[in-house]
């Protein structure tokens, strides 16, 4: 496949590993407070442990798992919403497959699915194009969700269905977008990150330029990465050069795949669809302004929110979940209470440990479950000890 | 959701809602390729591009020179890494 394998080679991420040694000894950090590394998206942070990228550093460096995986960051009520639609009569469901085991506060779409609702895993937003022409009895509903990445591709969807005049077809609109996110982390005072490495599809779309800000108002180096583990160790090399050199600029390593200007018609049919929400409530992170999307008013016939109502019902995680501070950074995966035993693929709390690019899940399939197991034993134990 | 994979654009199948047939690895499927059509590229020159396909659209075409341009600095990287491992290990020491 085009340019796969290359970006794979073992020697070459040998080489870099070296490379990127030499400048974490110039730059003087240690273990104790070390550099602090955000990747923002899930399929970074999937590919960090599909090969153990992060055993492969210096101690020194600490890689932050932000919170750019869009399933993890739904808030509970969200997915009540979801089954609520699909529990409605004449209704066809359609989700990708990563949604359909997050836990709702009474069911997710799987166990909806198994009570008799009629709900499908699809590929592509289009296959609902096809699924309304066979079904024109019945209402399909697109789960749509995701980050600046998935929008065009809804909106062509939308546009489209206009087009041929598909009238039993509309969407659940959960789209996220990364700017406002990644500057409510920026301004959070819990969180010291050194710079970033850029979701590399994200700006595929929108481009290099809006992330400008990261550099010239906060002084972040900001590096676009590409998705092998080649494209992540040689960002994080571009990352500590800036550093060691005191610059703080926007660089593309994945030049391959994002042009600087980003894809005017994708970015000319997500706008033509969708408008900013005034907020957009995030799991953990709270409610972040202008941070989703919702459909403009001359597309309400293809909006499920305001064709049908929804109970948009704010719901607490369970107490003893800690996806929140997961997300934010504040702990990391195996220090979360149930993480691994409560918690866990088969029976998971939170969605983090559901998607393929949640943290959890991504620690618990590529991790030594016993040896995370024992550290946060005595991580308990010294935390005893302190407060006795 | 958010990786996509890459494949070649084999066919044209509807010109007007530009949609195409990718290969992917030997699988075939059709793909909407509304976003890698311009003035200066437009439907019919698809035809045998490398696209990065996500969730049935093509929203890149991956660009040869840059990906070379990439390997061949990290090609650099390793040469002159040799190098100096050259100088240290020599024996002057
Ligand atoms: S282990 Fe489960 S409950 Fe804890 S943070 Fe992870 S997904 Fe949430």
């Amino acid at each position: 496949m085009k340019y796969v394998d290359e970006f794979r080679d073992p020697d070459k991420a040998k080489m870099l590993i070296s490379e990127i040694i030499a400048i974490t000894d110039r730059l003087e950090v240690t273990e104790k407070h070390p550099l602090q590394l955000m990747e923002f998206c899930g399929g970074h942070t999937h590919t960090i442990f599909r090969y153990g990228i992060e055993q492969m550093l210096p101690k020194s460096i600490e890689l932050v798992h932000g919170p750019g995986c869009p399933v993890c960051v739904l808030p509970m009520g969200r997915v009540d919403d979801c089954v609520a639609l699909a529990e409605r009569p004449n209704v066809i469901f359609t989700t990708f497959g990563d949604a359909m085991r997050v836990p709702g506060s009474k069911k997710s779409l799987l166990q909806a699915k198994a009570d008799g609702a009629d709900i499908r895993m699809v590929y592509s937003p289009l296959d609902c194009l096809e699924l309304a022409r066979k079904n024109p009895d019945k209402e399909v509903i697109f789960f749509a969700l995701g980050f600046e990445t998935t929008m065009p591709s809804t909106a062509l969807t939308v546009l489209q269905a206009e087009q041929d005049g598909i009238n039993n077809f509309s969407l659940f609109c959960n789209h996220i977008t990364t700017v406002p996110t990644i500057k409510a982390i920026l301004d959070s005072p819990d969180m010291k990150i050194d710079g970033f490495l850029a979701p590399g599809h994200v700006c595929m779309v929108v481009g290099e330029r809006p992330f400008d800000f990261v550099a010239e108002n906060y002084n972040k180096p900001l590096v676009v990465t590409g998705f092998e583990p080649l494209d992540i160790l040689q960002s994080i090399w571009m990352l500590l050069k800036q550093l060691d050199e005191k610059r703080n600029v926007v660089e593309n390593q994945y030049a391959r795949i994002v042009p600087a200007e980003g894809n005017a018609p994708g970015m000319d049919a997500l706008s033509k669809v969708f408008e900013l929400r005034e907020f957009f409530e995030w799991r953990g992170l709270g409610s972040i302004d202008h941070s989703g999307v919702q459909m403009r008013t001359e597309y309400a016939n293809f909006d499920a929110e305001q064709k049908f109502s929804v109970p948009n019902l704010k719901i607490a995680d369970p107490k003893s979940c800690q996806c929140g501070e997961v997300l934010k950074g504040v702990i990391r995966p195996w220090e979360c209470k149930v993480f691994g035993t409560q918690c866990n693929p088969e029976t998971p709390m939170g969605a983090l440990m559901v998607s393929t690019e949640g943290a959890c899940a991504a620690y618990y399939n590529f991790g030594n479950l016993d040896e995370l197991l024992g550290k946060r034993e005595k991580k308990a134990q010294q935390q005893k000890v302190a407060n006795a | 959701m958010c990786l996509g994979i890459p494949g070649q654009i084999i066919e044209i199948t509807d010109a007007e809602k530009k949609l195409a047939i990718v290969d992917v690895s030997g699988v075939k499927r059709p793909i909407n390729i509304a976003c890698i059509v311009n003035e200066e590229h437009d439907v019919e020159s698809c035809v045998g591009d490398w696209v990065l396909v996500h969730v049935g659209f093509a929203m890149s075409r991956i660009d040869e020179a840059e990906a070379k341009k990439t390997l061949d600095l990290l090609i650099e990287l390793g040469e002159a890494q040799a190098e100096i491992m050259a100088m240290q290990n020599s024996g002057l020491r």
